[in-house]
């Protein structure tokens, strides 16, 4: 290089923002643009809701009068339920999560993003998870006063923090998951069919609605290596008051599990997934 | 300002085994310009300016906007960069100050100076009545306007529009027109891409023409037209000539003192375009076709325009380029390249 004329020279910006700044103002930025479309269109948080509700009180009305001591430790059967409908409702929730990203491809908002100086690529995938993150929260909260209502139960204070740590890392998980399908699949037709396709079988193929015991054997495999189910024991637990996190939660064909080890390998699933879809988000938005 | 070099591109085709939508394309816009990209739809002209903002990579090439070099730091030359797109993509459930908030906080403007910045453009584009209004109900120049005042907000050194007036009422596009005269008058180099001969013609200082992905010529307007040089001549003997006639006519006027070239127009009925040098050659033609008994349904002379331009490196005209192409884009192919 030779000495460039220093009115060649690019000048030096005006003491830069520091990246914290940058990136915390364009990830609330798009952060909000996605609850300002959800308080305009609260159709998905309504649907939400729904859904999970009406199986909270279907379905945990169907088994009501079934003989007592059906399941393990004599609970009822719409206690039995309440822990699964929670988890479900955090999943199917966390499942969208990928859907306003899809349509940002589709419709070029996306490039409108990318032809931004971002300061990290990531704000538009941090958005996202932290839009999904709060919108599954509150809807299994509306699902657990409900159940509350019911006389389903409620978790104490730390309880609580166990439902709210389980629920957290099942919804990383599922939303890294939804965000690799939101760039992998070519449109929205797509995706919400996978969308449809695996919302139903991953909640009977799991603890949701009937314990381990009453499967047949290739059903209580499938349901004790389903994601689902590492999050609905440790809280079913928590809903017993059994907060020791080295009780045994899961009897499975392959052995027993404690609260630790269901907690374990849902952050393992979070992480490994976020790490899995890290080219796949490199490459779509370089 | 901008240096676009030896840029090519591919792109990759279910069936026809992928297209080339640039190849080999250079080509440099001063600083301070306004700079028109001109071509028929299919030329390239979307695909390089896709590049030029860091939307795309090309296959291989160059591209350095103040001396950033897009490739390695596209981050440096966003934040020169404003992007007024072709399809403009909004957010329908925002309003069009929600929008432009939120472009502004992704190009990290001070609150204060962005709500600023934001209310100065409503003032210069005439938004104030509507910018309230959702986004969903905007017409297309509402569209186009709110666009271009997204592409404004950080004070780009560097505006680059694809097809800006495309489809807009006259109101709009004269609005959009002015504000382009303004930033070019106020140092911003502009860079404009549109299949308008009129428009590129009106506002462009410099200007290159693209075809195939290569650019073809380039120079001002002026300079492109005088380089031509001599009038254009249309002539049509009869409202609807056949071929044959045509080649006669051709071939009968072909060596007459100042003609200097003569092309039968297979796609406008055989008419036949000259060119032509010197004064009274027009009564001279006219005597001529007299003589030979041909009659003249019409006959009229213009300087040369930048379709002419075209024409004379192409071999055929802007329209027709666009005729032949009109078939055969895939729109849902087109939408697949631009998507994520």
């Amino acid at each position: 290089m030779t000495t460039a004329h220093p009115s060649l020279e690019a000048p030096t910006p005006a003491a830069e923002p520091s990246a914290l700044a940058e990136i915390s103002q364009e990830t609330l930025a798009l952060t909000r643009r996605l609850f300002v479309q959800l308080a305009r269109r609260p159709s998905t948080l309504v649907a939400g809701v729904l859904q999970p509700l009406i199986w909270l009180i279907l379905f945990g009305a169907l088994f009501a009068n079934a003989p007592a001591g059906l399941l393990p430790g004599g609970i009822s059967y719409g206690r039995f339920l309440g822990a699964g409908v929670i988890v479900f409702t955090a999943f199917s929730g966390a499942l969208n999560a990928g859907l306003p990203v899809m349509f940002d491809r589709e419709f070029g908002f996306l490039n409108r993003m990318l032809v931004a100086p971002l300061r990290s690529r990531s704000s538009i995938v941090l958005a996202s998870v932290l839009y999904i993150t709060a919108l599954s929260l509150v809807q299994s909260a509306a699902i657990m006063v409900t159940a509350a209502l019911l006389g389903y139960g409620w978790p104490g204070g730390a309880g609580l923090l166990l439902v709210l740590v389980t629920l957290l890392l099942l919804v990383f998980a599922v939303t890294a998951l939804s965000l690799g399908l939101a760039f992998a699949l070519p449109g929205h037709i797509e995706l919400i069919a996978v969308i449809f396709v695996a919302n139903l079988p991953l909640l009977f193929a799991s603890t949701a609605l009937a314990p381990l015991s009453f499967m047949p054997g290739w059903l209580g495999w499938l349901a004790a290596l389903n994601p689902l189910t590492f999050a609905i024991e440790p809280i079913r637990a928590a809903y017993a008051g059994d907060l020791s996190l080295s009780t045994v939660v899961l009897v499975a064909p392959y052995g027993t599990l404690n609260t630790v080890t269901c907690l374990g390998i849902l952050a393992a699933l979070a992480f490994g997934l976020f790490l899995a879809i890290r080219p796949l988000l490199d490459r779509k938005l370089s | 300002m901008i240096e676009l070099k030896h840029l090519s591109k591919r792109y990759a085709g279910d069936k026809t085994g992928g297209v080339i939508a640039l190849d080999d394309l250079s080509l440099s816009v001063p600083e301070g310009s306004l700079f028109g990209l001109l071509g028929p739809n299919g030329a390239g002209k979307t695909t390089t300016l896709r590049i030029l903002c860091t939307l795309l990579a090309p296959d291989s090439g160059a591209v350095t906007v103040a001396g950033i070099d897009a490739l390695a730091d596209p981050r440096g030359v966003r934040r020169l960069l404003g992007y007024v797109a072709q399809e403009v993509a909004i957010d329908k459930i925002l309003s069009g100050r929600e929008l432009l908030q939120l472009q502004g906080d992704l190009y990290h403007l001070q609150r204060q100076a962005r709500d600023r910045r934001i209310a100065e453009l409503i003032g210069l584009l005439g938004m104030d009545a509507w910018i309230d209004r959702r986004c969903g109900g905007y017409s297309g120049g509402m569209r186009r306007r709110l666009d271009l005042a997204a592409g404004l907000l950080h004070r780009p050194k560097v505006l680059v529009l694809d097809e800006p007036t495309v489809g807009l009422d006259i109101e709009s596009r004269t609005a959009i027109w002015q504000v382009l005269q303004q930033l070019r008058d106020a140092g911003t180099t502009v860079m404009l891409s549109s299949h308008y001969l009129e428009e590129v013609d009106a506002l462009a200082d410099q200007l290159a023409i693209i075809d195939h992905g290569r650019v073809i010529a380039t120079g001002s307007p002026n300079e492109l037209k005088a380089a031509l040089g001599g009038d254009r001549v249309t002539l049509r003997v009869r409202e609807f000539s056949s071929e044959d006639e045509a080649l006669k006519v051709q071939s009968l006027l072909k060596d007459c003192a100042g003609v200097r070239q003569v092309v039968v127009n297979r796609a406008q009925g055989f008419s036949l375009n000259l060119v032509i040098d010197g004064d009274g050659v027009v009564e001279q033609l006219r005597r001529q076709l007299a003589e030979a008994d041909l009659p003249v349904f019409a006959l009229a002379q213009s300087r040369p325009s930048l379709d002419d331009v075209y024409l004379q490196a192409t071999g055929r005209t802007l329209m027709d380029a666009e005729l032949a192409v009109a078939g055969s884009r895939d729109a849902k192919a087109e939408r697949k390249q631009s998507m994520r």
